[in-house]
């Protein structure tokens, strides 16, 4: 290329501002990653910086044969993977018909959703809502209440919108009805958008703990991981492994959070970097049509 | 005549009822999302007339008592709290200062990226940089925790081990708000960057080559082809962020906010959360969720049309 034929020195100093960033961006995660296997005394002498110092799974081990905790790490998972499941249902149900022009009463229906992107009702009215659905304090309020995301629904619809109208014409000549057109030609072709929003979804459930904060505060049984580790850090409550094994002193404390946060991030960092081409794509096409 | 008007009836009948034939599916496959927004988005917009109404839990929302003063009792009521000015005040100022310094830093990130001669070390860099969007503000205020508290968080440490005096970056207000914006900026830059690396795609890479010929240097180069060819992602980018100046984030001030620090981390939305689902004066936190929204949605017909003005596409 020939913008790189000159000024070497400029390419050196990029590459110099990307380490920096790199290091801002990774350190933090890896600080706590290696206090997660240091020692507690380690811990309150403040040695431990990029490297673990006297190395010990104490934590982990304590972490792992905590009931709540791992209940909490399978519920989470269940109901990430369960909500996945319903949103992506959902979401597509809602995007592929709008794609026909020939839909009657199509632009209304595009509207009225839309108008929801805009205007919403607010805090109070959804807790109210809720509660005379009687979903106040069950899980259900975990799962339907934002089980479509009108951003998603937008990108999914301008996926497939991009599909050449030929192929669904051509598969209707042949006597395929809607639905058979959805499912052998159009899902086929959408992996990469399917595999995108269903990171969205994942995520934000995985990592969402306000709605459980708001509108379930009594069930503890159902916290999310997320709900349950903000109680852990700000120390509203303490692991029971902890508080059995006079685990309770500082540094102690900061391990056991320091591997309970690992645990809750691990899952999320293994797999996004797998799917970093699509959500590129993805929110790419949100942001044309957005 | 009668005939003719007859069988184009009768035309018109049987198209429909081939269109229905056809698509009737669509219809059906339709019908579980509209009821999905109709109960959980459409249906909380009746309850809204509970802030112009004296709420009762033993009543409907339609059968409450109107609020004095015309029904505005509680906004009135709102505008002479001082807790609301409160968090009125923090969520401004922590979304300006978000704005004035996150906006500009991902266009900055996705310059120097696109500068990046070596692919695959950009896109280990991009890797990277998109993680802190995939953690929690829980996890991110964890690890905040561990980093900048005052007593045993790595940064002090190493600040006293230099001899220069621990900065209680969580555990004072003032240095708690540049805290707060620093981490939202960590969190969401890299990920920001992304639309605007899709933007600098469509550069015709002949420009490059064209102003490398002509022996412009690299500062110029970006000044006169990448940030033209940036203007209107930033444009419409700014129009979202303005539309947005008032919404108030719940997760993120909420999980780093502790007893020290609330009379800066007490936004809106942790407002509406007190006095409307801890407390009891539901009235007068739908009222706050309604000026909230209205102010949101004035902001953004009125940045939208500003953008319209000045030749850019605009939101709609």
């Amino acid at each position: 290329m020939i913008k790189s034929k000159h000024s070497k020195w400029g390419d050196y100093l990029v590459v110099f501002l990307c380490v920096i960033m790199i290091l801002v961006f990774f350190l933090p995660v890896w600080n706590v990653f290696v206090r997660s296997f240091s020692s507690p005394q380690a811990l309150i002498r403040s040695d431990v910086y990029l490297w673990p110092v006297d190395i010990d799974f104490t934590a982990y081990t304590l972490v792992l044969t905590d009931t709540t905790y791992t209940w909490a790490l399978l519920w989470t998972a269940m109901l990430t993977i369960g909500c996945t499941i319903l949103s992506m249902t959902m979401t597509t149900l809602c995007a592929y018909p709008l794609i026909f022009e020939k839909l009657r009463g199509r632009k209304f229906i595009n509207g009225f959703i839309m108008l929801t992107m805009y205007f919403n009702a607010g805090t109070i009215p959804n807790y109210l809502l809720f509660k005379s659905l009687g979903m106040i304090n069950s899980p259900t309020v975990l799962i339907f209440p934002y089980c479509i995301s009108v951003f998603n629904m937008i990108i999914m619809r301008t996926f497939l919108q991009n599909i050449p109208d030929s192929l669904r014409e051509s598969a209707e000549i042949d006597g395929a009805n809607p639905v058979r057109t959805l499912i052998s030609i159009y899902l086929p072709l959408s992996t990469s958008v399917l595999a995108t929003l269903s990171l969205f979804y994942a995520v934000g459930r995985w990592n969402g703990y306000s709605d459980a904060l708001m509108f379930m505060p009594q069930n503890k049984t159902y916290y999310p991981i997320q709900l349950l580790l903000y109680n852990i850090i700000q120390s509203k409550e303490s692991l029971d492994a902890a508080t059995q094994e006079g685990f309770s002193t500082p540094g102690a404390s900061d391990a056991l959070k320091a591997a309970a946060v690992m645990f809750a991030t691990i899952p999320i960092l293994m797999i996004y970097p797998w799917l970093q081409r699509y959500f590129i794509a993805g929110v790419t096409l949100g942001a044309m049509k957005g | 005549m009668t005939s003719i008007a007859q069988s184009e009836k009768n035309l018109r009948r049987y198209r429909t009822r081939m269109y229905l034939k056809r698509y009737w599916t669509l219809y059906a496959m339709l019908a579980l999302p509209l009821i999905y927004f109709i109960i959980f988005k459409y249906i909380p917009m009746t309850y809204i007339q509970i802030a112009f109404k004296k709420f009762s839990i033993t009543k409907s929302a339609w059968e409450m008592d109107w609020a004095k003063n015309h029904g505005f009792q509680y906004f009135i009521k709102a505008f002479s709290n001082k807790d609301f000015y409160n968090a009125l005040r923090n969520t401004i100022m922590l979304n300006m200062l978000n704005l004035i310094l996150g906006f500009p830093a991902p266009i900055i990130l996705a310059i120097v990226l696109n500068e990046l001669p070596y692919r695959k070390f950009k896109r280990f860099t991009q890797t990277i940089a998109y993680m802190p969007h995939f953690l929690s503000w829980v996890i991110i205020s964890g690890l905040a925790l561990q980093l900048f508290a005052t007593r045993f968080g790595l940064v002090n440490t190493v600040l006293r081990k230099i001899g220069v005096d621990s900065i209680p970056f969580l555990d004072d207000s003032a240095h708690w708000v540049w805290t707060y914006v620093f981490l939202g900026i960590w969190q969401s830059v890299g990920w920001n960057t992304i639309i605007y690396l899709a933007a600098l795609t469509g550069i015709n890479p002949e420009l490059y080559e064209a102003a490398s010929v002509d022996g412009a240097s690299r500062m110029r180069k970006i000044w006169h082809i990448t940030l033209p060819g940036l203007k209107s992602t930033i444009v419409i980018l700014l129009i979202i962020r303005m539309g947005y100046i008032i919404a108030s984030d719940f997760d993120q001030p909420y999980a780093m906010s502790n007893t020290l620090v609330t009379n800066v981390s007490n936004v809106l939305s942790i407002f509406v959360y007190n006095y409307g689902i801890k407390g009891t004066q539901q009235s007068l936190a739908t009222a706050v969720g309604l000026f909230q929204s209205v102010v949101g949605v004035m902001f953004l017909l009125i940045t939208n049309s500003f953008a319209k003005r000045l030749g850019e596409r605009g939101l709609w």
